[in-house]
C-alpha cells in the first residue's frame, strides 16, 4: 500500500532504495541539492546570519555621531558614514534583525490563518465555505501594501500593527491555494474511511488533511516570507516601520539616498542585503516547488492554474 | 420560495442562451457587492480612531469651540450610519469633504494625481505587455538555448526584488553614481500633469516595467512551449505550413489567452506598486498622495484614495476574467 509516498516524494527512482523518510524531508533534501536550492539556501542563510550575529559585533555604537556626514569609506569606517555621520557598517549589522523577526511573524500569522480558513472552507463546504471565501474576496480587493497603509493611517506607525496587517493580507491568498488543494484531498479514500469511522470534522482536518498539505504549505510559506520581507522593507523605506534613530535596512536606504553622489555605500549595502535575501528565499522556494510538483513550473503559474480550475469548479 | 424559483428560472434561461453575458452579469453583481463591503470596511477602519478625527487634527490642547465646529464640519455629531451614508453618497457626487491637512477639497487635490497615476499605469502596462510577450515567445522558440536560460534566471531573480530596490538601482546607474543622464527625482509640483515634463516618466515607467515583465515573460514562455508541442502545431508542421505561419497564426494566439490573464494580474499589481515607486521618484500620483496622507493622518484623503484603488482592483479583476474567457474558445464552450 505504498500509494501516498511516491506521489509526494516525486519521480526519482533513487528515492525508493533509500531508507523510508518523511516525504517532506526528502523533498526538502532533494530541493537543497539542486543548483537553485544551493544558491537560494546559501544566499538567504548568509544574510540571516549577518542579521542575527550583526548586532553583537558592531565596531561602533550604531547611534553614535562619529564623523562628518556622508564620509567616504576609510580604514576606521569601512563603509563610510551616513547622513548624520554615523558608522554605516555598524548600522548595517544592527539593522536587519527586526525586519526579519517581523517578516517571520507576519508569515506565520498569514499561513496559520490562511490554512485554517482554506481547509475549513473546502472541508465544511456550504455556508462556511461561502462566508470564508466572500471574506477572502473583500480582503483581496485591497493591494497588500495599501491594506497595511490603511491600518497605519488610523493608529500611526506601530510594529505590531504592521505584523498584523501584513499577516492578515497574506491569509486570503494562502486560503485560496490551500482550499483548492484540500478540495482534492477530501475526496481521497483515507478521508472517507475516517469519516465512516465517525471521526469528528475537526480531527479529520487536523490529523488526516493537514499532514497532506505540507508541500503546498511549504511553497506558500516561502512565497509569503519573500513578500513579507518585500512589504516590511517597503514600509520601512516609506518611513512607517521602525522610527529613527533605529537602524533598519529599508529606512537607511531612504535616509541616505540624498547622499548617493557622496557615499553611495550607505545605500548600496542595505539595498543589496535586502535584494540578496529576497532572491535567496524566492530561489529556494522555487527549487522546492519544482521538486514537489515534479513539473517544470514556477510557483506563481501553478497557483494561477489552481485558481483557474478552482473558478471552473465553482 | 416561489420568488427564488422564478429568479433561478430567469438566471438559468439567461445562462442557457447567453452563457458569457450571464457570467459577466454575475461577476459584476458580486463585484459591486464586494465594493460596497470594501467601502464600509474602509470607512469603519478609519472611524475606530481613538478620540476622533477632529481631535486628531487639532491636537491635545484643542479649543473646545473649534473642536465643536470641526466636528460639525466633519459630521462627527451624527450617527455612524448617517456618517457612512454622507460619505458614500459623496463618493458619487464628488462632495468628498476637505483635506484635514490643508483644507482643500479632496476631489480637487486627488484628481490631477489620479490622472498622473493612470498615465503611469497605462504606459507601463502597454510597454510591459509587449516586452513580456515578445521575450517569452522568443525564449520558447529557442527552448533551453542560451537566451532562454539567461532570461529565465533573470526573471526569477527580478521577481523577488522589492520595487524600491529596482528603483534605487536605476537611480544609482543612470542618475547619480555611474551616469548622470536623467533627474533622480521629479520636481513637478503636486497638481501639475506628467505630460508637461515627459522625461520624468522614464524612470518610474522603467522601474515598473522591470518589475512586471518577468511574470508576463514566464507565463508567455510556458504557454508558448505548450502550444508549440501541441497536436495542432504538429499537424500544421506535417502539412508543410511555413514556420513563421505556425508561430504567428497557430501557436501565438493560443499562447496569448492565458498570458492575458497574467497581464491583467499585473495591472492589479500596479495598483499597489505605484505607491512605493511614485514616492521614490517624487512622482505626483495617487500613490505618493496616499503616503503623504497616511503620514499626515489626513483621513478623508486616505479613505478616498484607498476606495479608488480597491475599485480599480475589483473592476480590473472582472475585466481580466471576461477577456480571458473570450480569448479561450475551449473554456467558453465548456460552460
Amino acid at each position: 500500500m505504498a500509494v501516498a509516498a511516491p506521489s509526494v516524494a516525486g519521480t526519482s527512482p533513487r528515492g525508493t532504495s533509500r531508507m523510508v523518510r518523511h516525504p517532506w524531508l526528502s523533498t526538502a533534501w532533494r530541493a537543497a541539492r539542486t543548483l537553485r536550492g544551493v544558491v537560494g539556501l546559501s544566499l538567504s542563510g548568509s544574510i540571516v546570519l549577518i542579521a542575527i550575529i550583526g548586532p553583537f559585533v558592531t565596531p561602533d555604537p550604531p547611534d553614535a555621531l562619529l564623523t562628518l556626514t556622508f564620509a567616504k569609506p576609510s580604514s576606521h569606517f569601512p563603509l563610510g558614514s551616513d547622513f548624520l555621520g554615523r558608522d554605516v557598517l555598524s548600522r548595517v549589522l544592527d539593522g536587519g534583525w527586526v525586519l526579519l523577526v517581523m517578516a517571520a511573524l507576519a508569515t506565520a500569522l498569514g499561513i496559520i490563518a490562511g490554512a485554517a480558513a482554506g481547509i475549513s472552507a473546502a472541508y465544511l463546504r456550504g455556508r462556511s465555505d461561502a462566508l470564508i471565501m466572500r471574506t477572502v474576496d473583500v480582503i483581496l480587493a485591497f493591494p497588500q501594501l495599501v491594506f497595511a497603509l490603511l491600518l497605519l493611517s488610523v493608529l500611526g506607525p506601530q510594529l505590531w500593527l504592521i505584523v498584523l496587517a501584513v499577516g492578515l493580507s497574506h491569509a486570503p491568498q494562502v486560503a485560496r491555494v490551500i482550499r483548492s488543494a484540500t478540495l482534492n484531498i477530501s475526496e481521497r479514500d483515507y478521508v472517507k474511511v475516517a469519516e465512516l469511522q465517525g471521526m469528528r470534522p475537526r480531527r479529520i482536518m487536523t490529523s488526516e488533511i493537514l499532514p497532506n498539505l505540507v508541500s503546498p504549505l511549504t511553497v506558500e510559506t516561502g512565497l509569503r516570507l519573500t513578500y513579507s520581507i518585500v512589504i516590511m522593507a517597503g514600509l520601512s523605506f516609506l518611513g512607517f516601520g521602525q522610527q529613527p534613530p533605529a537602524a533598519n535596512w529599508g529606512l537607511m536606504i531612504n535616509e541616505n539616498r540624498t547622499g548617493l553622489p557622496l557615499n553611495p555605500w550607505a545605500v548600496i549595502v542595505p539595498a543589496a542585503l535586502i535584494a540578496l535575501l529576497t532572491i535567496g528565499t524566492n530561489t529556494f522556494t522555487d527549487a522546492f516547488a519544482r521538486v514537489a510538483i515534479g513539473i517544470d513550473r514556477p510557483p506563481e503559474e501553478s497557483a494561477l492554474i489552481d485558481e483557474l480550475t478552482l473558478r471552473e469548479s465553482r | 420560495m416561489a420568488v427564488t424559483d422564478a429568479a433561478r428560472a430567469v438566471r438559468d434561461s439567461l445562462a442557457d442562451e447567453h452563457p458569457i453575458l450571464a457570467l459577466v452579469v454575475r461577476r459584476l453583481a458580486v463585484g459591486v457587492l464586494t465594493l460596497l463591503v470594501v467601502s464600509a470596511v474602509v470607512f469603519l477602519a478609519t472611524e475606530v480612531l481613538p478620540g476622533n478625527a477632529a481631535f486628531a487634527v487639532l491636537g491635545r490642547g484643542a479649543n473646545p469651540v473649534r473642536l465643536h465646529a470641526l466636528e460639525r464640519q466633519l459630521h462627527l455629531n451624527r450617527s455612524l450610519a448617517d456618517q457612512y451614508w454622507i460619505w458614500l453618497s459623496g463618493l458619487f457626487t464628488g462632495k468628498l469633504g476637505v483635506s484635514l491637512a490643508n483644507g482643500q477639497p479632496v476631489w480637487a487635490l486627488v484628481k490631477p494625481r489620479l490622472i498622473n497615476s493612470a498615465v503611469l499605469v497605462f504606459v507601463t502596462g502597454l510597454i510591459g505587455a509587449i516586452l513580456g510577450v515578445a521575450l517569452g515567445a522568443a525564449a520558447a522558440l529557442r527552448k533551453d538555448g542560451l537566451f532562454d536560460h539567461v532570461a529565465s534566471v533573470s526573471a526569477l531573480t527580478v521577481t523577488s526584488l522589492p520595487e524600491f530596490v529596482v528603483a534605487i538601482a536605476l537611480i544609482i546607474l543612470v542618475s547619480t553614481v555611474v551616469f548622470h543622464w536623467l533627474p533622480a527625482v521629479s520636481l513637478l509640483a503636486p497638481g501639475t500633469y506628467a505630460w508637461s515634463e515627459p522625461r520624468l516618466l522614464i524612470l518610474p515607467v522603467a522601474t515598473l516595467v522591470i518589475v512586471i515583465v518577468p511574470y508576463i515573460f514566464r507565463m508567455m514562455r510556458a504557454s508558448m512551449i505548450e502550444a508549440l508541442e501541441s497536436d495542432y502545431v504538429e499537424m500544421a508542421r506535417l502539412k508543410g505550413v511555413p514556420d513563421w505561419r505556425i508561430v504567428l497564426v497557430h501557436a501565438l494566439p493560443n499562447a496569448l489567452a492565458p498570458t492575458i490573464q497574467v497581464i491583467g494580474l499585473n495591472f492589479l499589481y500596479l495598483a499597489g506598486g505605484v505607491v512605493v515607486v511614485e514616492y521614490v521618484f517624487n512622482y505626483p500620483g495617487i500613490g505618493q498622495g496616499l503616503v503623504f496622507a497616511v503620514d499626515n493622518r489626513d483621513i478623508p484623503v486616505v479613505q478616498f484614495i484607498v476606495v479608488v484603488l480597491a475599485a480599480f482592483y475589483v473592476l480590473m479583476n472582472i475585466l481580466t476574467d471576461v477577456i480571458a474567457l473570450l480569448a479561450t474558445p475551449r473554456r467558453r464552450i465548456a460552460r
